[in-house]
């Protein structure tokens, strides 16, 4: 077992989620002989060179082929494996979509989709490989858990957690490498359980993944001007906590922070609660990318650019209360 | 092109046949399930009414009938078993093909088959996968089941078990892209445990296959994907028999030359039974017809 302290937090964070998805992997194949990892020619972009040194018997580059590639996992999965596959979010969910829905969703097969660069973040590749809404197109195919970490010791956690959970899963994975650390030390993760970051009573920022670290930063800013804010990790969006409502209904001003599309990610979760659970909340906002396609841009830019920046969550958290 | 013809002998049950051919009193059983078979997907598309695929689920009894009959190792005891094997239909509208085949050989019952297209049943136009049915997996979009059945391959051949797999497509399905990619795969990994069957009818929903999609050749696209392709005549089972026994360094592609709407002069080779319905008047005409 890992000691997750400081220091290896943020060794992991230089090395970015995607290294961090193929060095847990690594590190769970060696008890856990069901681990299969397979990538669509993705596998070095996927941190999974050490992978497929250590167990070539678990690993298959089965070629540029995402449609192939998910069929063949769930058959591979009916065998007593738990298949992990990665590629990019646009190439998971919606090149192989189709498979995705009749093999993980319909079938239920015990396969967990990596989506790799997820977000924004693969910069000047351009819109054709950003995850702008795969949270969305998966939220509506029914049985696949979905969860987003926060930071790479997260990233480990996730994978710890579904190297034993069976059933269908889609990870996502949103930052870079150098990405902010939000764990220094190890901490209690459970899927479907929300975490929260840290605790105020005037505002309540809902956000996952990338977002946390930006929102966290910001709560700190806010908390210089005596506003109290609570950030909270909702890193599994399905299923989703069934104790959001009775969170939410502690606040007055409530702000979801995300980088995905307003459409159908926690945008769309918040809101559908907020209106089926009738709550107390006087005011809601959300800053998500908008349902467009994007302008060009380093990360950091594109980032600035959607107002994903601590400055429009401070500014945006004022507007509200 | 080297085959390796394996011990020319098989084993099911206590029976052992030569693999060139089968023995009368099998060939005899055989042509009489598919008789029956035949029967039951016509009395099943009467009774059900409405539009049915039929001209596919006739065209596909030899091949499936000789599976269930004689082929597979599956059998109501080892259905849930890990070393049964595998079948997949790609094809998954043709379920008129499959239910009486698995009614016949005892993994349906005569009441749940008579659920079929009811309210609630699990027996509809597509499978639905449930091993207690002995149906491997969900279907009906094309262009899955290869894919799914590879990957089972790979399974059973890393965990060393000795099953196979076989996966029946439609050579309509082969417009989906999807097809090749499981194509490319299937001789990339070099799986032997695989059977894929092309129940090569010559029609689609809308027309004939080669005025749709110039699909013609389907035998050297095959080859040149890297398979090992065998053809044969689909409604001969002593083809069908040499085919399947025949044990190859390559995964193995039967190209099965059928008629869409077996058995039925009518319908033979009349793309409207692709998806048709029968009235009194028709079915009667059709049972009629369909006697030996």
């Amino acid at each position: 077992m890992i000691n997750i302290n400081k220091s290896l937090a943020r060794q992991w964070s230089r090395l970015g989620p995607r290294a961090i998805y193929g060095q847990s992997i690594l590190e769970f194949a060696e008890e856990n002989h069901k681990i299969f990892a397979i990538s669509a020619d993705l596998g070095n972009s996927s941190g999974l060179d050490r992978f497929k040194k250590a167990y070539p018997e678990r690993y298959l580059n089965i070629g540029i082929a995402e449609q192939n590639m998910i069929g063949f996992s769930s058959g591979l999965s009916s065998c007593s494996y738990n298949v992990f596959v990665s590629s990019f979010a646009p190439f998971l969910s919606l090149r192989a979509g189709e498979q995705v829905r009749m093999n993980l969703s319909y079938m239920k097969s015990n396969v967990k989709l990596v989506a790799i660069g997820s977000g924004i973040s693969m910069g000047f590749l351009g819109n054709s490989h950003f995850g702008l809404e795969d949270i969305s197109i998966i939220r509506s195919l029914p049985n696949i858990a979905i969860v987003n970490p926060c930071d790479c010791v997260e990233v480990y956690k996730v994978i710890e957690a579904l190297s034993n959970y069976t059933g269908p899963a889609y990870i996502r994975l949103t930052g870079v490498a150098g990405c902010p650390v939000v764990h220094n030390e190890d901490y209690q993760f459970e899927l479907g359980k929300y975490h929260i970051l840290t605790e105020g009573k005037d505002v309540l920022i809902l956000t996952y993944g990338s977002m946390c670290s930006v929102s966290l930063k910001a709560a700190n800013l806010l908390s210089n001007e005596n506003i109290s804010v609570s950030v909270v990790n909702i890193h599994t969006l399905r299923p989703i906590d069934n104790r959001l409502p009775d969170l939410i209904n502690n606040y007055k001003y409530v702000l979801v922070v995300e980088e995905h599309s307003s459409v159908g990610g926690l945008n769309s979760i918040i809101s559908e609660i907020l209106i089926q659970h009738n709550l107390r909340t006087k005011a809601y906002k959300y800053i998500s990318l908008p349902s467009s396609y994007l302008s060009s841009g380093t990360y950091e830019q594109l980032l600035k650019t959607y107002k994903l920046t601590t400055e429009n969550i401070i500014e945006t958290v004022k507007s509200l209360i | 092109m080297k085959l390796r013809i394996s011990q020319d002998k098989y084993y099911k049950l206590t029976e052992v046949y030569d693999m060139n051919e089968l023995p009368n009193h099998v060939l005899k059983r055989l042509s009489d399930e598919a008789y029956q078979v035949r029967n039951k997907i016509l009395e099943l598309s009467f009774k059900s009414g409405g539009g049915q695929h039929i001209g596919g689920g006739m065209s596909m009894v030899e091949i499936m009938c000789y599976l269930y009959g004689l082929k597979l190792n599956l059998n109501i005891k080892n259905k849930n078993s890990f070393d049964r094997d595998r079948f997949i239909l790609s094809k998954g509208h043709g379920v008129l093909g499959f239910y009486p085949v698995l009614n016949k050989y005892g993994f349906i019952s005569d009441e749940l088959l008579s659920t079929y297209k009811t309210e609630g049943s699990e027996l509809i136009s597509h499978p639905i996968r449930n091993l207690d049915n002995a149906i491997e997996s969900s279907n009906g979009s094309l262009g899955h089941g290869l894919s799914y059945g590879l990957g089972i391959s790979l399974g059973l051949k890393s965990l060393n078990v000795k099953s196979k797999v076989y996966v029946l497509l439609g050579d309509g399905e082969c417009n989906e892209g999807s097809v090749w990619e499981a194509a490319m795969s299937g001789s990339a990994l070099n799986l032997t445990n695989i059977t894929c069957i092309i129940d090569n009818n010559r029609f689609q929903s809308d027309g004939p296959t080669n005025e749709i999609i110039n699909c013609v050749d389907l035998e050297n696209r095959w080859k040149a994907f890297g398979w090992e392709v065998i053809k044969i005549d689909g409604h001969d089972f002593n083809e069908i028999h040499r085919a399947f026994s025949l044990t190859l360094d390559k995964p193995k592609l039967i190209l099965a030359s059928t008629i869409k709407g077996k058995g039925v002069d009518f319908m033979e080779n009349n793309n409207a039974w692709h998806h048709g319905r029968l009235t009194e008047v028709l079915y009667q005409e059709a049972i009629k017809a369909l006697e030996p």
